[in-house]
């Protein structure tokens, strides 16, 4: 069977965001930009269902522009077997993502798609369920761990309260959580291999889809900063400021 | 106006984090009607027909619902949807789980995780793991959203008496089915309502040293948290972990021990009122959030905390 995996090119995990000058978003001029963490473990989760036999072919997905390719050829090097960049000016709201996405399914047929819970920009965690609801598939959301065995598939959600099993049928979207695996690094002559991967370039006019999104950015500021307090030089002392200073004990 | 919130339960009680939804959907105005939707639950109605602030409880009681599984969840909100203007949830598995699938079956987008209403369309929302907050206007023809339980004071839970009207609609998936569930128990308060949380990290070395903190919890009738690295390593279960993936949490007073201070972890509890740090390493990056800081090894620190409490 197909696996469909989608990846999002976002800032680095490690980077510090700042927030322009001008209040219209955050800056990521000379930014490095990287894979978003959650897509990297779903990445990682079907090229161990291809190396376990239950996969045929992996193939990558990314929208934006040319620039996305990058994390394109990274999960190549990692073990996908394809990509395809859907050509946009900017990242998709999690709508049109979710529905240039169902067209690709359409098109290429896979059981699962595998992708990160949420991105690590936006922190919208949606586009997963957004697609599931478009294609009338089951979903599984926050997976920690899944199992796939004939035309079903198990898999354990973290939740609120403790951890959920479900058995969906296939095909299925899959949301991964950071516990499902520990991806892999690519190593330099896989990296050389990704480079002879086959790419494809769709616009979304190819996909017969039309981005229409009607939430607007209005402002982006800084989060109200919190002051560092005082060291305190003993657990007494300590408890003494939260008894009559803080006056929370 | 109207609005319609869901309710978030567990077939027997009424949890908390509807309070907060509901003070979210106050703020923005109108009627409001609240969803209970699951299985043998008419107890959770009765509760949400309590609070003054709703007008109307809609019941969808069916073993269809009990588990609240998105598929069947989405179904049924969607035939729910005429006349309302809004839906909210509780940005919690739960809510996370089904709204975004409402939402791509009335074509709309989704609001996800807000803080703040600045009106009927504008509303404010946490982004970049909370470094930066984004300012966002829907015009959406129905405007849907999840609201973080912290960011709002919960409504007035008693003294309200709405009608409750049931709900014959059933959405049931033959695709999805419900296996089991393992369910963390405890008598500690709940971590993301709790005053006081106790949050211990890497530093705590191992699941047998976080009795220390449990103990210290329970003297002092406070949740335990954990840091993801401490998750990460297996010393506690995942339902504990506080930080942007994990659960937010802003309580009167939290205790971070052995915590470095990931912006991760930050971004999860920067907002409680009264934040304490022990960690040996000065240089750790909670203390520059930390209101009380205190540089000590925390097997000493602990015990001695626990002794003065």
């Amino acid at each position: 069977m197909k696996i469909l995996v989608p990846v999002k090119r976002v800032i680095d995990y490690n980077v510090k965001v700042r927030v322009k000058s001008d209040n219209s978003d955050v800056d990521l001029a000379n930014v490095k930009m990287a894979m978003n963490p959650f897509c990297e473990i779903a990445v990682e989760q079907a090229v161990r269902l291809k190396e376990a036999g239950i996969a045929s072919e992996v193939i990558v997905v990314s929208m934006g522009d040319k620039s996305c390719q990058e994390q394109i050829r990274t999960a190549l090097a990692l073990g996908a077997d394809r990509g395809i960049q859907v050509e946009t000016e900017t990242a998709p709201d999690s709508l049109s993502a979710a529905k240039l996405l169902k067209a690709l399914v359409q098109e290429e047929q896979p059981q699962l798609v595998i992708m990160g819970k949420q991105s690590i920009d936006t922190d919208n965690n949606q586009t997963g369920q957004m697609l599931a609801a478009l294609l009338d598939y089951p979903q599984g959301t926050f997976v920690s761990e899944m199992s796939v065995e004939n035309d079903k598939v198990q898999i354990t959600r973290e939740i609120d309260g403790g951890l959920q099993t479900l058995e969906l049928d296939l095909p299925a979207i899959v949301t991964v959580d950071l516990r499902l695996n520990d991806p892999r690094y690519a190593s330099l002559p896989n990296i050389m291999k990704a480079k002879r991967k086959p790419l494809a370039v769709k616009t979304p006019a190819d996909l017969g889809v039309e981005l229409n999104n009607k939430v607007t950015l209005v402002a982006v500021n800084p989060p109200a900063e919190r002051q560092a307090g005082v060291k305190v030089a003993s657990v007494s002392e300590l408890v003494d400021k939260l008894k009559n200073e803080a006056k929370v004990l | 106006m109207t609005i319609l919130v869901i309710a978030e339960h567990d077939n027997v009680a009424l949890k908390s984090a509807t309070l907060n939804t509901l003070a979210a959907a106050q703020q923005i105005g109108g009627d409001i009607e609240l969803l209970v939707a699951g299985y043998n639950c008419q107890a959770v109605a009765d509760a949400a027909a309590a609070i003054p602030a709703v007008t109307k409880v809609l019941l969808a009681d069916n073993a269809a619902y009990e588990h609240e599984l998105a598929e069947n969840m989405s179904k049924l909100i969607v035939a729910l949807v005429s006349g309302h203007s809004h839906i909210l949830a509780p940005a919690t598995t739960n809510g996370k789980n089904y709204l975004p699938r409402v939402a791509a079956l009335l074509d709309v987008n989704q609001l996800s995780d807000v803080t703040a209403v600045e009106s009927a369309d504008t509303f404010q929302r946490p982004i970049y793991a909370g470094n930066a907050i984004a300012t966002v206007k829907t015009d959406d023809v129905v405007k849907l959203l999840t609201i973080r339980g912290t960011a709002f004071d919960a409504v007035v839970a008693e003294g309200g008496s709405a009608a409750i009207e049931a709900v014959s609609e059933v959405c049931d998936n033959s695709n999805v089915r419900f296996v089991k569930e393992e369910l963390a128990k405890s008598d500690r308060p709940e971590l993301t309502t709790a005053s006081v949380v106790v949050a211990g990290g890497r530093g705590m070395g191992n699941t047998e040293n976080f009795d220390m903190l449990y103990g210290l919890a329970d003297k002092m009738g406070a949740a335990v948290g954990a840091s993801r690295a401490a998750v990460d390593a297996g010393f506690v279960p995942n339902d504990l972990q506080v930080g942007q993936t994990g659960k937010v949490v802003a309580p009167d007073l939290y205790i971070a021990v052995g915590i470095s201070g990931a912006i991760q972890h930050l971004a999860g509890m920067k907002d409680s009122k009264v934040i304490v740090a022990i960690n040996k390493d000065e240089e750790a990056p909670i203390f520059s959030v930390a209101d009380y800081g205190l540089v000590a090894d925390l097997f000493e620190a602990l015990p001695e905390l626990s002794a003065q409490i």
